[in-house]
Parts: C-alpha cells; sequence; structure tokens
C-alpha cells in the first residue's frame, strides 16, 4: 500500500509520504492504543531510541498526559555498545542514556522509534534493557514500518506500513531534531 | 581517531570531545547493576607494565573488562624481561597471541612509538618514561570538564575547556603528565601555566602552549585549576632544588596558599602524592581536591578511549 | 712507509691508465687529462697519453680525487667483531674511495700499548683495502685518570701519531694539559671529543625543542663548547697540536675560528651526518638518529657548512661507528650511539656541500684527503695528483642518479641515517698505491 495519495515530490528527487498532519494523527493513534492495552498506562515508561526517538516519546507522553491525565515517565535507551554491527564502521559517538528515577524493573517498557526495518536496533535495545534492570514486558512502538525484517521482531504499534524495497532510504524529520515534520522516502545507495 | 594513543597531540579538538563525552555516557555505569558492556567481546587487550603501577593497570584492566573484553596481564618482574628479553621480542610474542590492543608504561620515553612499529593492534600509552601519558590527561580533562563546566548535564556535551585557567606545579622537566597536559589543555582551549623553579622547566619550554612563572603565589587567585605535580625527592642530588624543604616553601600548596584560590578553583594531582612536600594532606583531602574522583574518572576514561579505539572497524593500515 | 703488495719497479710498463678524469685537488685548477699509473706512483698527469699496453679505464665524467683519507673511523676491532672487523671495515672504507683510515682506540682491549697498535696495523696490512693507522688511547683503558705510553706506541711498527680517547672526553683539565705537552716530543697530536661528563650524565639528544618534546635528556651545546675553549686554550699555552674530533655546534665553530684567528695549532673535523642531519629525525624515536655527539639544529647545520666551506673546520672525519642490529632495534634510551658512515660519506659531501654550491671538487680533495693526511702526519697520503704522486686515487661519478641508500653494504652493520635517502654520485674506483681495491663500484682485490 503506497501512499500516493499524500505525497509530495521533494526537491532533491524524494517523495513525501507523511506529512505533519499524518504524523500527528497517527501519534494520537499511538497513544490511545497505548492507553488501551496498558489499563490506561499503569506501570507504563516510554524509552526512546535515540536520536528521534526520543522526541516520539516525549510526544506520546505528552499526549497520553493530554488523553488520561497520567504522567508517564519518559527516557532515552542509548544502544550503540550493543549493536551487532560495531565492526563495519569506526565506532561510533555514544547517545544519551537516561532512565525515569524508579527504573524498568516489574514496568512496562514501551520502546519508541522512528524506523523499523531490520529489526536489529530493535533487538541491541533489547540487550541494553536487559542489562538495566527486569520489565515486567516489552513493547515496541514505531512511526514507520518499512519491511524486511532480518529478526523475528515485530511492533505493537505502528504509525503507518511503508512497503519499500531495500534500495529506498526512509527520511524522518521531527521538528526537534530537523526543524520541521515529515517522512520522505528516496532512491539512493548508501543508507540512512 | 588514530589508531594508536601515544601522544595527547595525537588528539584533535574534535576527538578530544568525543573522549570525553563517550566517557560521559560511560560514567553512568557504574551506578548499574551490571556494570558490564558487550562492546569489545572477543577482543584482547594486553597491559604490559615494564614498571611497577598498580593503580594505572587496575584501572586498565577495569575499563577492558568493563567492556567485556580479554585482559592479560604482563608484568616485567619475574618474566623473560627480567632475563633479557627485549622489547622487540615480547612485542613479537604479543603478536602471535593476537593482541587488539597493547596497553604499555615503560620507563623509557618513546616506548610506545617503537612498540607502534611492531604490532599491529592499537598501542595506548599508559606512561613513557618522560615523555607523555595521554589517558591521564583525558580524565583529568574529563575531571576539570564535570566540576567546572556540568556535572553530567546535557549541558557539558560537545563543551571543551574553552576559558579555563590552569595551573600545573611542579617538576615538569621529569613529568609525562604535564606534557601530556600541556598539550591536551591546550587543544580544549584551556589556558594554561606552568610554575617552578627554573631547573625543573625544560630550556625549550617557551616553545610550548603555554606560559611560565616562577612565583606560584601570583597565579593562585587567577587559577581555576591547580594541578600538583609530584616531585621526587631523588632530583635533590642532581641539584634541581637545594632542600626539600625550600621546594615545599616555594612551591608547596598549604592551606595558607590554598585559600588563595578562587572560591570555585579545584585542586588535582595524578598521585601517588608526596603529602607534606607538594601538597599539605589538609589540601589533599579538602573539598577542592579532585584526587579520588581522578580515580574512578580514571576508569570512565579508559573505557572511552579503548571503545573508540577498539569498538568500531580495525583500522585499515591492519591488513599487510 | 711499508706498501701493501709486492714492490714494482719504477721504470716499469704503466699498469693502468685512466683516460679522461676531471682532475681535482692538482693544485693547478681544473683539468681533464689521462693519469698513466706506473707500479705505486702517478707516471704522468696529462692529456692524450698513450696506453702503452696498460689496462685503460674510462674515467669521462668521473673525478679523479687524491685517495680519501677518514681521520675517525670505528672498525671494532679487537673486541667488537659482531660489528665490524678490519677487514669488514676496510672493504667498506675502500667502497666509500678511502684510501686510508685512522682506526680509533676505544676497542676491547683498548689501543693504549704498542701489542694492540700493532695488531691492529697488521690486521690492516693483511686485509689490504686501505691503509690503516691505529690511533692510541691518550689515557689507559679511556679512564681518564693516567696517561697511557704514548711514546712507546709512537715509536711502535704502527707509528701512532694521532692519540684520542674518543667515545670518552679527557675531562681532567690537568691530564689534558700533560697530553698536550708530552706529545710534542715525537710530532703527535692530541684529538678530543669534546663533553663535558657532568653536564652530560644520562644526555640523550641534543637539548632543545625537540628533546623537551620527546621527554629525553638533553645533551647541550655548552657541554661540548666549553671543552674545546678549554683545550684551545690549553693548547695555546704549551705550544701544542689540538685536534677537535666532530664538531658538531655552531658554538664550537665560532671558538674554533678565533683560536685559529690567534695562530693557535687548532684543526677539527666535522661528520658528513652533522652536515646534513638535525634532531628533528628522532621524532619517532629510531635509534639509528641516536649518535654522540647529536644531531643538532638547522642552524648548526647551516653554520658548519659554513666553516668547512672556509677552512674554519680542516676536515670531513665520517666516525664510522658499526653497531649489531640488537644495539639499534630497541628503546631509544638503550641503544648505542653512533652511526656508518664511510660509504655514504662522499655522496653526503657531495649533497650537502658541492651541489649546494658552498665547496667545489678542489675542496672536496683537501677538505676529505690533503687535510686529514696533514692532520694524521700521514705520509703518502693526501698528496694532489700529479707526476711522481704515490698512486692514491678516488674515481667519483658526480652525475650519477640519486638512487637511494642501501644500509647494507661491506660493513657488517646496518646502522645507517641514511638509508633510503636519495643521494647523489657513485665511487666508481679506488686505487691504493697503483691497485684498484674498487673498479666499477665493487671490491676489486682477488683473494
Amino acid at each position: 500500500m503506497c501512499a500516493a495519495s499524500s505525497s509530495v515530490a521533494g526537491r532533491d528527487g524524494s517523495l513525501g509520504v507523511l506529512d505533519a498532519e499524518e504524523i500527528r494523527r497517527a501519534l494520537s493513534r499511538i497513544a490511545h492504543e497505548i492507553l488501551e492495552r496498558t489499563r490506561g498506562g499503569e506501570q507504563v515508561i516510554l524509552l526512546g531510541i535515540p536520536t528521534r526517538g526520543v522526541p516520539l516519546a516525549q510526544r506520546l507522553a505528552a499526549l497520553i498526559a493530554e488523553f488520561e491525565g497520567r504522567k508517564v515517565p519518559c527516557g532515552s535507551l542509548d544502544v550503540t555498545m550493543h549493536r551487532d554491527d560495531l565492526r563495519l564502521h569506526p565506532a561510533r559517538a555514544l547517545h544519551r542514556t537516561e532512565l525515569p528515577p524508579d527504573g524498568v524493573d516489574g514496568k512496562t517498557v514501551v520502546l519508541v522509534d522512528d524506523v523499523l526495518y531490520s529489526g536489529r536496533t530493535v533487538r541491541a535495545a533489547l540487550d541494553a534493557l536487559n542489562d538495566l534492570g527486569r520489565p515486567r514486558s516489552v513493547q515496541l512502538a514505531v512511526l514507520v514500518d518499512r519491511g524486511h525484517r532480518e529478526l523475528p521482531i515485530r511492533a505493537d504499534y505502528v504509525g503507518k506500513n511503508l512497503p519499500t524495497s531495500q534500495r529506498e532510504v526512509v527520511h524522518v524529520q521531527l521538528t526537534e531534531v530537523d526543524g520541521r515534520d515529515g517522512v520522505m522516502i528516496s532512491e539512493e545507495e548508501g543508507q540512512s | 581517531m588514530k589508531r594508536h594513543l601515544i601522544s595527547a597531540a595525537d588528539l584533535s579538538r574534535a576527538d578530544a570531545v568525543l573522549i570525553l563525552d563517550t566517557a560521559e555516557e560511560l560514567a553512568a555505569l557504574a551506578d548499574r547493576p551490571i556494570k558490564k558492556l558487550p562492546t569489545l567481546r572477543g577482543r584482547t587487550v594486553v597491559n604490559l607494565f615494564y614498571e611497577d603501577s598498580t593503580r594505572t593497570r587496575i584501572s586498565f584492566e577495569a575499563a577492558a573488562k568493563r567492556l567485556s573484553a580479554d585482559v592479560i596481564n604482563f608484568s616485567a618482574k619475574g618474566s623473560s624481561v627480567a632475563k633479557g628479553e627485549s622489547l622487540k621480542d615480547t612485542a613479537l610474542t604479543l603478536e602471535a597471541m593476537g593482541a587488539d590492543a597493547v596497553v604499555i608504561r615503560h620507563g623509557a620515553s618513546g616506548a610506545a612509538h617503537r612498540l607502534a612499529s611492531w604490532v599491529h593492534g592499537s598501542v595506548l600509552n599508559a606512561g613513557d618514561g618522560t615523555h607523555e601519558h595521554p589517558t591521564q590527561a583525558l580524565l583529568d580533562a574529563f575531571t576539570i570538564r564535570r566540576r567546572l563546566r556540568g556535572d553530567g548535564t546535557p549541558g557539558a556535551r560537545g563543551a571543551g575547556l574553552d576559558g579555563l585557567r590552569v595551573t600545573i606545579v611542579g617538576d615538569v622537566l621529569h613529568s609525562r603528565v604535564a606534557r601530556s597536559n600541556v598539550l591536551l589543555l591546550s587543544t580544549l582551549g584551556a589556558e594554561v601555566t606552568l610554575a617552578a623553579p627554573p631547573t625543573l622547566l625544560p630550556l625549550a619550554v617557551g616553545s610550548w602552549p603555554c606560559a611560565v612563572s616562577y612565583d606560584l603565589d601570583a597565579e593562585l587567585p587567577k587559577s581555576d585549576v591547580v594541578m600538583m605535580l609530584r616531585v621526587q625527592q631523588e632530583r635533590m642530588g642532581a641539584a634541581y632544588f637545594p632542600s626539600v624543604r625550600e621546594y615545599s616553601r616555594r612551591y608547596g600548596l598549604d592551606a595558607a596558599r590554598m585559600a588563595r584560590l578562587p572560591e570555585h578553583a579545584i585542586v588535582m594531582h595524578p598521585g601517588p602524592m608526596n603529602r607534606g612536600v607538594e601538597i599539605a594532606a589538609d589540601v589533599a583531602d579538602s573539598v577542592r581536591s579532585t584526587i579520588v574522583e581522578q580515580v574512578a574518572n580514571g576508569v570512565t576514561t579508559r573505557m572511552a578511549v579503548l571503545y573508540l579505539l577498539l569498538g568500531g572497524m580495525e583500522f585499515p593500515e591492519v591488513a599487510q | 712507509m711499508t706498501a701493501a703488495g709486492p714492490a714494482r719497479g719504477g721504470a716499469a710498463k704503466p699498469r693502468w691508465l685512466i683516460r679522461g678524469a676531471t682532475i681535482a685537488g692538482s693544485g693547478d685548477g681544473f683539468r681533464v687529462a689521462d693519469i698513466a699509473i706506473s707500479g705505486e706512483s702517478v707516471a704522468a698527469v696529462e692529456s692524450g697519453l698513450d696506453h702503452a699496453g696498460a689496462t685503460v679505464l674510462d674515467a669521462d665524467g668521473l673525478v679523479a680525487l687524491p685517495g680519501l683519507v677518514d681521520l675517525h673511523t670505528h672498525l671494532r676491532e679487537p673486541g667488537r667483531e659482531d660489528a665490524e672487523t678490519v677487514e669488514t671495515g676496510t672493504a667498506a672504507a675502500a667502497l666509500g674511495g678511502y684510501t686510508a683510515v685512522h682506526a680509533m682506540a676505544n676497542t676491547d682491549p683498548v689501543a693504549d700499548t704498542a701489542g694492540v697498535v700493532e695488531q691492529v696495523w697488521r690486521l690492516g696490512q693483511m686485509a689490504g683495502h686501505c691503509d690503516v693507522q691505529p690511533v692510541g688511547a691518550v689515557t689507559v683503558g679511556l679512564a681518564g685518570t693516567r696517561l697511557a705510553e704514548l711514546g712507546t706506541m709512537a715509536d711502535s711498527a704502527a707509528r701512532v701519531r694521532v692519540f684520542s680517547d674518543d667515545g670518552r672526553c679527557v675531562a681532567d683539565p690537568l691530564l689534558m694539559r700533560r697530553a698536550l705537552e708530552y706529545v710534542k716530543a715525537f710530532d703527535g697530536v692530541i684529538a678530543q671529543h669534546a663533553q663535558d661528563p657532568r653536564l652530560t650524565e644520562g644526555a640523550q639528544l641534543n637539548e632543545g625543542e625537540m628533546s623537551a618534546r620527546l621527554g629525553l635528556a638533553g645533551w647541550p651545546a655548552v657541554a661540548e663548547e666549553a671543552i674545546i675553549a678549554r683545550d684551545c686554550l690549553l693548547a695555546a699555552h704549551v705550544g701544542s697540536a689540538l685536534h677537535v674530533c666532530h664538531v658538531s655546534t655552531a658554538g664550537s665553530a665560532e671558538i674554533i675560528r678565533w683560536a685559529k684567528a690567534k695562530g693557535w695549532q687548532v684543526t677539527a673535523e666535522v661528520t658528513p651526518h652533522h652536515l646534513l642531519l638535525t634532531d628533528e629525525l628522532a621524532a619517532g624515536y629510531d635509534p639509528v638518529f641516536k649518535v654522540n655527539p647529536p644531531l643538532r639544529t638547522d642552524a648548526d647545520v647551516t653554520e658548519l657548512r659554513r666553516a668547512l666551506a672556509d677552512g674554519t673546520i680542516d676536515c670531513v672525519a665520517t666516525d664510522h661507528a658499526p653497531h649489531p642490529v640488537e644495539a639499534k632495534e630497541t628503546e631509544w634510551s638503550e641503544a648505542a650511539f653512533g652511526m656508518t658512515g664511510l660509504e655514504t660519506a662522499l655522496r653526503v659531501v657531495q649533497h650537502a656541500m658541492v651541489d649546494t654550491g658552498l665547496l667545489d671538487w678542489a675542496g672536496v680533495a683537501d677538505r676529505m684527503s690533503v687535510q686529514p693526511a696533514r692532520i694524521g702526519r700521514l705520509r703518502g697520503q693526501g698528496v694532489p695528483l700529479t707526476a711522481g704522486a704515490p698512486a692514491n686515487i678516488t674515481l667519483y661519478d658526480p652525475a650519477a642518479p640519486a638512487e637511494p641508500v642501501i644500509a647494507s653494504g661491506a660493513s657488517k652493520s646496518r646502522n645507517s641515517p641514511f638509508a633510503g635517502m636519495h643521494l647523489p654520485g657513485r665511487v666508481v674506483a679506488t686505487f691504493l698505491r697503483g691497485t684498484p681495491t674498487v673498479l666499477d663500484g665493487k671490491l676489486a682485490l682477488s683473494r
């Protein structure tokens, strides 16, 4: 299912597949879904995977607070040290890991990321989480699922399913990081 | 970053800030239930220590183990080295053992350089003679940044030490810690002043990126950081200064001198200290002193260096 | 004067005819001429000579110099034959264009008796690649406390005239005075290795920016200059001859210039490496650049070249110091001091002095043959190429393409600081009293 209806061609040859409004609606829906499946957000913490998973997690926390009046703790989980492709690149800079004060033990951790692709980032996040404590359960929320899983990983909450070819690159832009909201696809060598 | 860390001059400002930022993220590990990361699993780090230094060796060992690397300790005493094996032969043995990184502490300046020409792995200089001790400078810079530019807050990320005034006091001539610190601190934007008697400063110190003063008291009110160097009493025999008493009187940091420091200023020492010679006991134990946290920061900083050197792809030069 | 090899009759047919060489150092400017060798002597130096049955050596484009004489070589035998022997060292010398070398006394046992100097002298004769003139130690065992038997060494078959504790400095001013006085009796000369021991304890590298940065103990220039100044004054006071080994600093050259201006009997030598290399090469801590006295700065190199050009420094001497691999393949502070130099000397001098316009080939003949022979009181060497002169001849091709220096030559040791460096020129042939020791750049003596 291609998002042809809202596609906008960008100047660099990229195709817009979600605009700011659509992102807002998708996040709204995810926030409601989280509330539905976790009995109103009980014992839930949101951990965003840097970089863009973090503002997404913060937006979800704000939406949940708006809808349910509940303040859900929010943080970030850097997965760099647990990646399985470290040897393929020069050593990468680390991102911030910030856990809520009560930790993760016994909590329902909802990992938040912008794009779900091979699933390796999420696997790394599960390993990282494992060393931090023992959550009661772990769920996954992503803005975009572009398919091509290489591991048995699936998302619990998906903003948009986006079938892509492996030669395509998905660009997610968020105001907090990039100054605007949008999701684009382009054909490129190399990867995001 | 380059493949080896032999001199603080090997690090650009971007490299140095990257190491400090990485260390900042790794610092939280010490508070976690599982103080380990899998990143260097399967890598072998060899500690090649020709000089006795339990403190530094343990620091590197802890750093490597927290990253899940395998550590092999090789100390010169009672080994084939004591029987006269050359540095080169030892290096070839380590190569055969498949060391990914060799941490070397040696009494001869330049030993790390020589080792780097004989092994394929990364060489980390843990102190070579009177030449350099770059990880000490890094942990010192990390300590300064945490204390004076934000304690682990996101604001400190990406920051250097711009505008901070650091005074290094003592036997600069024989100090590898001083050499590395002068280079690294000025790379990070700090203003460095060396305070020492003329006999303990290299003749060519004028070409170094720092100021020089013979008058410690004049420098104290202007200093954000005072770093005391250990003075070896054996130096008296070669007439570097007339007596320990006179040295202490003119260049020792006692409580009276500490009171002349600005309120926010910190006192550092790479250890081990000569209490009562270059630093008074009550100064060493005061709240301004960073001596204890320098030790903890040593592990964190060394973890950052090991990760950045070994955590990614192997350097192209390795494939020979 | 003894000959290496059987003597030949004076009026015999010339054996060799060197055709078309540019004669340098013949005392009458440059000219292209033929050199006829008859027996052990030069029969004639003229254009258009008839070869009359001699072997012709085409020397078109080559410079002919009187055989080079080295005032300062370490042949290591007896005692350190793992680094070099008289055989290998003199072979290296011949390949470098040398017909005579002075073998320094810091062997094991030290050359402080007639017995040892005569042994070295005989070994040189047997090897036959060049004349070996032993240098006698100034003090017993080089310990600097008692004079060695200088007179007996002078009277020995080795006919020692140059005395040196090289490797060590004769630091005691009283002992230096006595030595200078004593050798007047037999026209000897004391060659001083100028290094104040107290100022250079544990020294590793020139004291300067490099030593400060690298954390290596400094060897200050003043430690050399202060001794030279003192020794010049002593030599003047007692009216004797002083030779200064391996001058390495601008300040030293200035002091020597001052002493000579006073008319004092002071001579001096400089090594090829001090004419070209500086302490910046120590940056990688490779001990191939570790030497005593150390490499200094650009300013020193410039001044030393000037001093050699204007004659303040009388000659080039290699201070060829071979060391086995394990003595150099180690940490800097553990490594031995010294560099090889016999095989590369002429090429370095061409690069540093001739190609820069500071010295012409006549000057090279003077600094590398005539002066060293004069200072060493060596008869039959360093004689300009004219009819009747001993046939000690070096043929050199200055136009040979600049090839990288190979560390492995005839010397047993590989510690050359020039390894890999592109240097011009090539020694083509060397003649020792009419017998070729090197032909076409290769050793020529039949065994």
